[in-house]
C-alpha cells in the first residue's frame, strides 16, 4: 500500500467512524409530533392568594366520592409558619376541609401549640394535589398495568384493574395517594379529569375564591398557566426526585415540600 | 426420551396453555402499552372513557344563573362575589331534579374559614376583614345580623 493511499484510508474510516448512530437514524415525522402534543394539562398555585377557606378540599371529596370523614383526601392545604428563631412548624387539620379556623397548629402527639404573633416571621397556606408527574414513580411501580398515564398527562387509576397493592402509595414522593376506604383501591386527584376533558374547570378551582388554583394546557403559549410558566417566578415540589412535577407554585419557599 | 421426563413436561405444557388461554379471554382487546409507552402507558384504554364519564356534582355559578339570575346578580356587586354559589348553597348533583332544594350552609363554622383572624403576614388572609370566633357573639350566627350575599358593614 503507498503512503497516499493508507492515509486516504484513515482519513475516510475516522472521518465515517466518527457519525454517531444517532445521526444515521431515519426520524419519523409522526414521532415527532407525538412528542409535542397540544395538549398537556398543567396546575398553577398561587400560594399568596391562598387564604386557607378549604373550600377547594371539600369541593374535592364532595366532586369525587371521597367520604367527607375519612382520615383521606386527594388535595389539602399546608399551613407554614415560619418563626423567627429559624423553626418552622406545619399543619393540616383534616386535610383542612373544613379550612383553618384556628390559631394553634396540631402537632398530633405533642398536641397544639399556639406561636405568639410576635414570634412569626412568615406565615402561608400551600394547596396540595398530585403533580402529575412527566415521569410518575407510581406509575413505574404498578405491578398489573392500572395506573397509567394519558396522552394528554393525567395519571389515573383503573378501578377494575388495581389489585391493592399499595406499591403506588408507597412509591409517590408526594404521599397524594391513599387507598379509597369504600372502593377499596389506590386513590389519587385525577385532575377531575372528567370536568376538564369536557372544557370545565376542577372541582377545587372551581371553588377557589380567590384564584389560588388554576388548571391550564402547558402546550398552548395563550394559556394563562402556560404564561404564568412563561413570565413568573414559579417552583415545583421536591424537584430532587425527579419526577418532573407538573403542579408549580408561585411564591414557594425552600422550607415547602 | 423417556415416559417420566415427558409425562411431567406435559403437565406444565398444559398449565401454561391454560393460563395463557385465560389471559386471551379474560384480558381485554385494547390492554396494551399506548401513548406513554411501556413504563408510563401500559393500561386499558377504555378506562379513560371510564373517567370521562364520572358524574360531576358541581355544576358552576353559570348554571345557577340560568334560573336564579336576580340572586347572582345581587351577589356580583358586593364584596361576597368571587365566592361560587356551591360553596354555601352545597354542589348542584342533578338540581331541580334531584336534589329538589339544596342544603343552604348557614353555620359560623362556614363564615369563619375566612373571616376568623390568623396572623398570615406573607399570605393574602391577612387582608380579610376578621374575628375572634372565641369572643364575637359567640353562639349567634353570622346570618343573624350579616347578609351573606350583601356582607357591607355599611348596610348592616
Amino acid at each position: 500500500m503507498k503512503r497516499r493511499d493508507f492515509l486516504k484510508s484513515t482519513i475516510v474510516f475516522v472521518s465515517g467512524a466518527s457519525i454517531p448512530l444517532s445521526a444515521l437514524e431515519l426520524i419519523d415525522p409522526k414521532e415527532v409530533l407525538a412528542a409535542n402534543e397540544q395538549l398537556r394539562w398543567g396546575f398553577l398555585v398561587d400560594t399568596h392568594k391562598c387564604v386557607g377557606c378549604g373550600f377547594c378540599v371539600k369541593a374535592c371529596k364532595i366532586e369525587n366520592d371521597i367520604p367527607l370523614n375519612a382520615h383521606v383526601t386527594r388535595t389539602w392545604v399546608d399551613r407554614y409558619i415560619m418563626k423567627k428563631d429559624g423553626k418552622v412548624v406545619a399543619d393540616n387539620p383534616k386535610g383542612a376541609q373544613n379550612g383553618f379556623t384556628n390559631k394553634k397548629i396540631d402537632q398530633n402527639h405533642a398536641g397544639m401549640l399556639e406561636v405568639p404573633d410576635e414570634e412569626i416571621a412568615q406565615a402561608f397556606f400551600v394547596p396540595k394535589l398530585c403533580n402529575h408527574c412527566e415521569t410518575p414513580a407510581c406509575v413505574q411501580v404498578c405491578p398489573v398495568g392500572a395506573t397509567y398515564q394519558t396522552a394528554d398527562g393525567a395519571v389515573l387509576v383503573d378501578r377494575k384493574w388495581c389489585i391493592g397493592c399499595g406499591y403506588c402509595i408507597m412509591g409517590c414522593p408526594y404521599g397524594v395517594r391513599f387507598f379509597h376506604p369504600t372502593e377499596h383501591v389506590a386513590d389519587k386527584c385525577t385532575f377531575c379529569y372528567h370536568r376538564i376533558s369536557k372544557g370545565g374547570n376542577t372541582a377545587c378551582a372551581q371553588a377557589c375564591p380567590f384564584g389560588a388554583r388554576k388548571i391550564g394546557n402547558l402546550r398552548d403559549p395563550n394559556d394563562p398557566v402556560a404564561q404564568a410558566l412563561l413570565n413568573q417566578r414559579v417552583g415545583v415540589l421536591r424537584d430532587e426526585y425527579g419526577t418532573k412535577p407538573q403542579v408549580f407554585y408561585i411564591g414557594l419557599n425552600m422550607e415547602v415540600h | 426420551m423417556k415416559g417420566h421426563v415427558w409425562r411431567p413436561l406435559f403437565v406444565v405444557i398444559a398449565i401454561v396453555v391454560c393460563i395463557l388461554l385465560f389471559r386471551a379471554v379474560y384480558v381485554p382487546d385494547d390492554f396494551g402499552a399506548h401513548d406513554r409507552g411501556y413504563t408510563f402507558g401500559y393500561h386499558r384504554l377504555s378506562n379513560e372513557q371510564e373517567w370521562k364519564d364520572f358524574p360531576a356534582k358541581y355544576k358552576g355559578t353559570e348554571y345557577c344563573n340560568e334560573c336564579h339570575d336576580e340572586k347572582v346578580a345581587e351577589v356580583s356587586v358586593a364584596q361576597h362575589e368571587m365566592i361560587p354559589c356551591e360553596n354555601c348553597h352545597s354542589a348542584a348533583f342533578n338540581h331541580p331534579d334531584n336534589p329538589e332544594k339544596l342544603a343552604i350552609d348557614r353555620s359560623r363554622d362556614l363564615c369563619i374559614r375566612c373571616h376568623s383572624t390568623l396572623f398570615m403576614p406573607s399570605s393574602d388572609r391577612n387582608d380579610i376583614p376578621g374575628i375572634d370566633p372565641a369572643e364575637h357573639n359567640v353562639g349567634m350566627e353570622c346570618s343573624d345580623c350579616h347578609n351573606p350575599h350583601n356582607p357591607s358593614l355599611e348596610e348592616m
